[in-house]
């Protein structure tokens, strides 16, 4: 095999490279520098965070495949790593609150953090089956670890191990369907799979076993109805940061390997895998509508409430039309955006000893804390998919292009759920709003939280008002 | 000035974001300020009105901006003489309903009247949105504030009669955006103009149809999905019950005046005896129930929903009034189209002011006694004179006596379902009677008779605040009721219009 390798090449993937050698220098600058220095750890991952960010986007608008074929570089990658990068900065603010008050902040956090955050970049990048599978496991270990950093903590530790062994399996399958991919194109390469499927068609029968796994391998990793068993279990028992940023980050990089190996690798085989994701997807939006009503622990509750946006976020790649593969990322991104926001608010509440994790520890927030409440209630309406907020267009945008796609029944249904679930959003505003309480003390929140909670929520009304830029952004990436 | 009726929009709406950081503690700010600026939009309103040409059915004041490139959404707003008085009823409601409040709301002020304020800006946008997806916008935002205000200043069963309104109509509503998504990808816009034009086959049509019934029929509402209303209505504060009333149950009648009739006239017509039935059936049958209520608000909120009859009523039969012949004219009573379609209209004002009346009569019983039983009362004119003089007023209109406004509509309606059936008038007017009966049955219990206890003897009668109140809404109800013609003539040229579009053959060739 002739493997080429150009020096000049390796300047399209600076922003890797610059969070690989920041990691190392931040656990050097750890390990050797006076205790009293250590919470300049927090600085230095946020600066990392603010650089990687400007070194994706001074390569918007490059357009090729590198290193051989294994990485790749588009605006598809460079876009979202901006926005993984904007996020990550919003949760790993969030997150050291969290670590304050609960007086366990430690640099191995940020490190870990910043780990998973290089595994997605590469995923984000990777156009080959090799690199993909790279990505995946780089940011899949780093959260497990960063799961279990509570380690006296049985509930955390128990998710962490739940998230493994289930994240594992996975990862096992997704890389039995890779195998098979292999055997039978004998490449690794997305666009040599790509073009190998486009000219024998659909008639080798182990394509289609490899598709089905590659599919519940992804199907795993989002959360998606029937392979969701353990986002509830390890969304109430992980710390709330760590849940905050499983349900808003790696779903962005998932989503982008789901458009590497579907539809760059395998689009040929769109009609197969379509029907699959109508049922995934189906499943998903009625499961976690339903499962959530009855939940009481509002960790929980966002876990089922996630897998019901899960189902969204796939009927958009049900559509086969690139506008449709729009739709699901603008409706992933938003997504993220709303979930910052109400981990936000149940990271404020928490205390050293109270998670604030039940939804009755709301009652009458309003009385307590304006802020958080206003906060909490455009999250809700806006996953609720009530205009002006940004949920209601990611919904709109989904369901025009599925309509247009002639799926207008699956769209009726999906309203029909979406409805069901206005009620346990409604549910959590009505403990806010309309309970009483008898809590007096004020809240209190740190002035660069309190700024950046105000911006999030302001941007969920704003981008809501406003959102024809994002839209064609989310179009034009593709 | 080009940016009226966006000033009237968002005017309110960036008031109430005002208010809210003001915060709850400077009462006295908060409700100068909130007072001001609902006069300010009165007045603004008011300017839009002498400005309005109703010589044409073109939409005028109209606006247009891209907003969403992507899908073709438009900012687009204009008002025609369909809207015009709508927006009128919204601003004096808000204006009254402010000033209502002023001393029965002791909890979260700054929110109260952000809420109102927010909600009005949202409904004016409404009843001037040109683009279905800005249409679709303001109607679900505008459950946002009466949730909020149903669920922080309602009574006991707040929480219940909050979260039912939110789902009924949000459940109603969805259906009406698919509808909208559906044309979308017929036509490449959103644009109700477009829609207008839209040729769509009598299958595609009936869907639509059901779509738009369904989100209209329960903001109406209509029978059989009325029951979130007397929920909402009885646990609503008094500010919040006469904006439901008066100004939010518009926006169902408002919808089939503005989307069903011209987008999908042909299914229209097909079904329109069974809306014909149901308006029929609310009207007596809910009648009847209102009769038997032990709660004056739960009597008020279903004499409400059986006036709204009156409105789909005069609506829908326009279709056995005016049939097209071979040659595709229009043959038929035109007087008589006009007649149901502008008593339709003149209903929907009426009702607004009447019903927030009567609300306001109850919220100033209810501000001294506590209780919406009519057994608590009996005797009232005794030591509330004054007060008891509006109120049979108010009464008087809401059973349709000739003089009030609340006769004026009715009435239009009752003569032109005339034309259309004789069996259809025979029920319509049956209200006279069943109206009649349920409002003075209540005002017998209520005001006359002997007082009923020393807390009766007790009260005093209403002061200058409330005095000014009802004696403007008094004078809107007569005004309206002796001369209606200054409303009809403002849309008179815009319902010709609609009627023209409601007979076009929309099918698909």
């Amino acid at each position: 095999m002739n493997y080429q390798f150009n020096t000049t090449d390796l300047f399209f993937a600076m922003p890797e490279i610059f969070m690989l050698i920041a990691i190392c220098v931040i656990i050097l600058f750890d390990l050797f520098v006076n205790k009293k220095y250590k919470k300049l750890t927090y600085y230095l991952t946020q600066i990392t965070l603010i650089i990687t960010g400007y070194l994706a986007f001074s390569l918007i608008g490059e357009n090729k495949i590198i290193l051989d074929g294994n990485f790749v570089l588009d605006d598809i990658s460079s876009v979202l790593k901006i926005f993984i990068m904007g996020f990550s900065f919003i949760a790993v603010l969030y997150t050291r609150h969290y670590l304050k008050t609960h007086n366990i902040l430690k640099s191995e956090y940020f490190l870990l953090v910043l780990f998973s955050i290089l595994g997605m970049m590469v995923m984000l990048s990777a156009y080959s089956l090799l690199t993909i599978y790279l990505g995946l496991e780089i940011m899949s270990l780093s959260i497990y670890s960063l799961m279990a950093i509570i380690r006296n903590r049985p509930s955390a530790i128990e998710a962490s191990l739940k998230y493994f062994i289930l994240g594992a399996i996975a990862s096992g399958l997704l890389l039995y369907g890779m195998s098979m991919i292999y055997g039978v194109t004998g490449s690794l390469n997305i666009t040599e799979i790509s073009s190998f499927v486009a000219q024998v068609s659909n008639e080798i029968l182990i394509i289609n076993f490899a598709l089905v796994f590659l599919v519940i391998g992804i199907a795993f990793k989002l959360g998606a109805v029937p392979f969701h068993m353990w986002a509830p279990d390890v969304y109430e028992g992980a710390p709330t940061p760590v849940t905050m940023f499983i349900s808003a980050i790696p779903k962005i990089a998932v989503v982008v390997m789901l458009i590497r190996l579907l539809i760059d690798g395998l689009g040929g085989m769109q009609n197969y895998w379509n029907d699959l994701f109508i049922v995934l997807a189906i499943l998903s939006i009625a499961l976690g509508s339903l499962a959530a009503l009855p939940q009481s622990n509002i960790k929980r509750l966002l876990a089922y409430s996630t897998i019901s946006h899960i189902g969204f976020i796939l009927l958009g790649f049900v559509t086969g039309v690139t506008q449709g593969y729009g739709a699901a990322v603008f409706y992933v991104l938003t997504y993220s955006l709303t979930v910052l926001a109400v981990f936000a608010v149940i990271i404020s509440l928490s205390r050293k000893g109270f998670e604030a994790d039940k939804i009755t520890d709301y009652k009458g927030l309003n009385k307590i804390s304006p802020l958080l409440s206003i906060i909490m209630l455009i999250a809700m309406l806006s996953m609720a998919g009530v205009p002006p907020f940004v949920g209601f267009y990611s919904k709109l945008f989904i369901l025009q292009e599925l309509i247009s796609s002639g799926y207008t029944y699956i769209a009726i249904f999906a309203v029909i759920f979406t409805v069901i679930s206005a009620y346990y959003y409604l549910k959590i505003i009505k403990t806010i709003y309309f309970d009483k309480t008898n809590k007096n003390k004020l809240i209190t929140i740190p002035l660069d939280m309190k700024l950046l909670l105000s911006i999030n929520g302001a941007l969920i009304i704003i981008i809501g008002i406003m959102p024809n830029y994002w839209i064609n952004l989310a179009i034009s990436i593709f | 000035m080009d940016y009226l009726l966006s000033l009237l929009i968002w005017l309110p709406i960036l008031a109430g974001i005002t208010v809210i950081t003001f915060g709850n503690n400077r009462v006295y700010i908060v409700k100068w300020f909130s007072l001001i600026l609902s006069i300010i939009i009165l007045l603004l309103s008011i300017q839009l009105w002498l400005n309005f040409d109703s010589s044409t059915s073109l939409m005028q004041f109209v606006e247009n901006y891209v907003w969403i490139e992507k899908f073709n959404i438009n900012y687009h707003i204009g008002i025609d003489g369909i809207s015009m008085p709508l927006i009128i009823l919204t601003t004096i409601s808000i204006f009254i309903t402010i000033l209502a409040s002023w001393d029965n709301i002791k909890n979260k002020v700054a929110y109260y009247m952000a809420a109102f304020l927010i909600m009005e800006g949202l409904i004016i946008g409404l009843f001037s949105a040109l683009d279905t997806i800005l249409f679709y916008v303001f109607w679900e935002a505008s459950l946002i504030p009466m949730l909020i205000i149903i669920g922080i200043w309602g009574g006991a069963n707040r929480v219940y009669a909050s979260i039912k309104f939110f789902l009924y109509t949000f459940f109603g509503s969805v259906f009406m955006l698919i509808s909208f998504i559906y044309m979308y990808n017929k036509i490449g816009s959103f644009a109700l103009q477009d829609f207008n034009e839209l040729p769509l086959s009598i299958i595609e049509q009936s869907w639509i149809f059901w779509a738009f019934l369904l989100a209209f029929a329960v903001k109406v509402p209509m029978f059989p999905v009325h029951t979130w209303l007397p929920d909402a209505h009885v646990e609503a504060p008094t500010g919040g019950s006469v904006i439901l009333a008066a100004i939010m149950l518009k926006m169902g009648g408002y919808g089939f005046f503005r989307l069903s009739l011209p987008i999908v006239p042909d299914a229209t017509m097909k079904f329109a005896t069974f809306v014909i039935v149901l308006s029929l059936i609310a009207i007596v049958y809910i009648g009847f129930i209102a009769l038997v209520q032990k709660d004056m608000k739960k009597l008020i909120a279903y004499s409400s929903i059986s006036h709204m009859g009156f409105v789909t009523l005069g609506i829908f039969s326009l279709f056995s009034i005016l049939q097209i012949n071979a040659d595709n004219n229009i043959i038929g009573n035109f007087e008589g189209a006009y007649l149901g379609m502008e008593g339709a209209m003149i209903q929907m004002i009426s009702h607004g002011f009447i019903s927030a009346a009567m609300f306001l009569v109850v919220g100033v019983l209810y501000d001294r006694l506590h209780s919406r039983e009519i057994k608590t009362y009996g005797g009232i004119i005794n030591s509330m004179p004054k007060f008891t003089g509006f109120a049979i007023l108010f009464a008087m209109a809401n059973a349709g006596l000739p003089g009030t406004s609340g006769f004026v509509g009715e009435f239009m309606v009752i003569l032109s379902s005339i034309q259309a059936n004789f069996w259809y008038a025979f029920f319509a007017a049956m209200t006279l009677i069943i109206g009649a009966a349920y409002t003075l049955w209540m005002v017998k219990r209520v005001f006359w008779g002997p007082v009923k206890n020393n807390n009766i003897k007790n009260l005093k009668d209403i002061n200058n605040r409330e005095f000014f109140i009802l004696a403007i809404l008094a004078l809107i109800i007569l005004i309206i009721g002796i001369y209606p013609q200054f409303i009809i003539e403002i849309m008179h040229v815009s319902i010709v219009n609609l009627i023209e579009q409601a007979f076009t053959n929309k099918l698909a060739i």
